[in-house]
């Protein structure tokens, strides 16, 4: 398995024209485990990429590359080049605090900060002085959660403290605080793992709006999930992107039968 | 259903019984023994109380030949050095669980965090002898001279850095008591800030915040009790430390503007002076300065605990 993909190698569909963000010959390693293999891919504007796969195929890390959270995990290497816009985002240069503010990350498990709701959408803008006076900063705050579709239920409460709130709204907060900074790509880790289904369902329309702004990568282990809000779907396995295309071809006519047998429900 | 031997049922319940009592009981000790020691030292500084009354506290004459004791140097001495300790210490502690917290490269961390606990480990008499023999004459030579030369002169803050330099005083047991409390504030802080749930700080990291505004905005509100906790178990044992503030501060029972200037506290006078002290109004008055003592230490945790309180309120409504 270790040479699925030998460098240099661009599975057919992994490309996209006019790319916002571009992986190649990526390899993660953590301490001693090489998590992810030689994995390229591209990312495309107002789409939704699903990465799909069993525990331990290395999706989130390699998700976790795409805006350099890997570098807060001690041990963890990244190799390989990945750009935004063309841009190396692992060169020397590269401002890691703008990086993210560029591409923004919603995790598993909804995490408001101990502060108001108001606050938590707040934070974002704040540290990178995007709203002038206090008038602009309510007009973001307003204008992020309406777009995480959260305004209607906190608009009377935005002093109340971000835990107050159910788990599905948290998360929904939590991807107002990502959009608050006016991101180019939203990465999701399995943002709908800790929920229940009506919660989910409300995350994943949301997903399809925000589309129209955002590139989007999500990474799910519900196979319904990702054939439901994604444009492509890439399958990875073990560390190696074994196969990726339109979420429609990957559904229904996949060509390796290792995706095959993963979307069948045979393992994972 | 279950058949349960009712014999062992019996002893089960006998067991509980034995458990909730004993727990109880320890639980009821604690009030006897704070009881009990407020009691005393109430009854012991009666006579002194009854005698100088409220003078007792705002007078400085401190003379044990003509029986006039007042307690405004030894209470001045305590707070004054607690507060230099705590203005050093916090800080520095500060910093310190920091590093070792979010910064510290893996290799340092072990190294860092044992010598911080070897040194809470160091007893106080050990960082008396320090602080006489080491500490003092480097203040003495090297330190406070240039204090007095150039800050010593300028109107308003120069007053505390004015007078000759012994060496030993207010300032010199405020060092002291800031190294020795120092340990017990990092590992206090250490400890709080290494709960903060690792997802939180990296939402912090994910909306591109840097190192230093996770810190501030996420490590530091979450960890906000546990910073008063620390900042207050080190103020309690800067009140209260005897052996190490009496080697380096100078016994004078006076109150001076200078920190450079020898002073007492309230636990050093009661140390130096409880053997020698002939007369009843003499004894009465040391307990009284302890009864004094358990009255600061009382209001410093009732303020902390005010405090927390208004930081929850706080947290609820920002």
């Amino acid at each position: 398995m270790d040479t699925f993909t030998p460098a240099g190698t661009i599975l057919n569909g992994a490309s996209v024209q006019d790319a916002l963000m571009s992986a190649r010959a990526v390899n993660v390693f953590y301490a001693t485990k090489h998590a992810v293999k030689n994995v390229s891919l591209d990312i495309a504007r107002h789409q939704v990429l699903a990465l799909i796969g069993p525990s331990g195929c290395g999706k989130s890390s390699f998700l976790r590359c795409l805006n350099r959270m890997n570098d807060t995990i001690q041990g963890a290497r990244v190799e390989g080049l990945i750009t935004l816009d063309g841009q190396d985002i692992y060169e020397a240069r590269q401002d890691v605090a703008q990086l993210r503010a560029r591409v923004g990350i919603v995790f598993q498990k909804p995490t408001p900060f101990p502060q108001s709701i108001y606050a938590n959408v707040a934070y974002g803008p704040r540290i990178h002085g995007l709203a002038k006076d206090r008038g602009s900063m309510d007009e973001l705050v307003q204008t992020s959660l309406e777009r995480a579709g959260l305004w209607e239920e906190v608009k009377d409460r935005l002093s109340q403290t971000g835990t107050s709130l159910s788990g599905g709204q948290q998360q929904r907060l939590c991807i107002a605080r990502t959009i608050a900074v006016n991101p180019e790509v939203i990465l999701m880790d399995e943002p709908t793992s800790a929920l229940d289904p009506i919660a989910s369902a409300k995350i994943e329309d949301l997903i399809d709006v925000l589309r129209t702004n955002y590139a989007i990568v999500i990474v799910t282990h519900n196979m319904q999930q990702a054939a439901r809000v994604s444009q492509r779907t890439a399958y990875f396995h073990m560390g190696d992107l074994v196969e990726v295309g339109t979420t429609n071809m990957m559904f229904t006519n996949p060509q390796q039968k290792l995706t095959e047998d993963y979307i069948s429900g045979r393992f994972g | 259903m279950a058949i349960i031997d009712p014999r062992h049922a019996a002893t089960q319940l006998i067991y509980e019984r034995v458990f909730r009592t004993a727990t109880l009981g320890a639980a009821i000790l604690v009030l006897l023994i704070l009881g009990g020691v407020a009691i005393s030292l109430v009854r012991g500084a009666w006579p002194a109380m009854a005698h100088f009354g409220f003078g007792f506290v705002t007078h400085e004459v401190w003379n044990p030949v003509t029986d006039e004791f007042g307690a405004l140097a030894p209470i001045y001495g305590t707070v004054v050095t607690s507060v230099i300790a705590m203005a050093i210490a916090v800080p520095v502690g500060f910093g310190i669980a920091l590093f070792l917290t979010e910064l510290c490269p893996p290799l340092l961390k072990r190294p860092i965090g044992v010598a911080v606990e070897l040194l809470a480990a160091v007893p106080s008499i050990i960082f008396g002898i320090w602080g006489l023999f080491v500490l003092a004459p480097i203040l003495q030579k090297h330190v406070q001279p240039w204090l007095i030369k150039h800050i010593g002169h300028i109107p308003g803050i120069g007053g505390i850095f004015h007078g000759p330099p012994f060496g030993i005083g207010i300032l010199t047991a405020g060092l002291v008591l800031a190294i020795m409390v120092l340990p017990f504030i990092a590992a206090t802080m250490r400890d709080v800030f290494d709960t903060v749930p690792p997802m939180l700080k990296e939402s912090g990291y994910g909306l591109g915040a840097t190192t230093w505004e996770v810190i501030w905005n996420v490590v530091v509100p979450h960890s906000r009790v546990g910073i008063v906790g620390g900042i207050m178990l080190g103020l309690g044992r800067a009140l209260g430390e005897t052996m190490a503030v009496t080697f380096v501060i100078g016994n004078a029972h006076r109150v001076s503007a200078s920190l450079l200037a020898p002073g007492t506290t309230i636990s050093s006078s009661i140390a130096n002076e409880f053997t020698e002290a002939v007369g009843d109004l003499y004894t009465s008055s040391l307990i009284a300065l302890g009864l004094l003592l358990f009255l600061i230490t009382f209001t410093v945790i009732a303020i902390a605990q005010a405090m927390l309180r208004r930081l929850e309120r706080q947290a609820a409504n920002t």
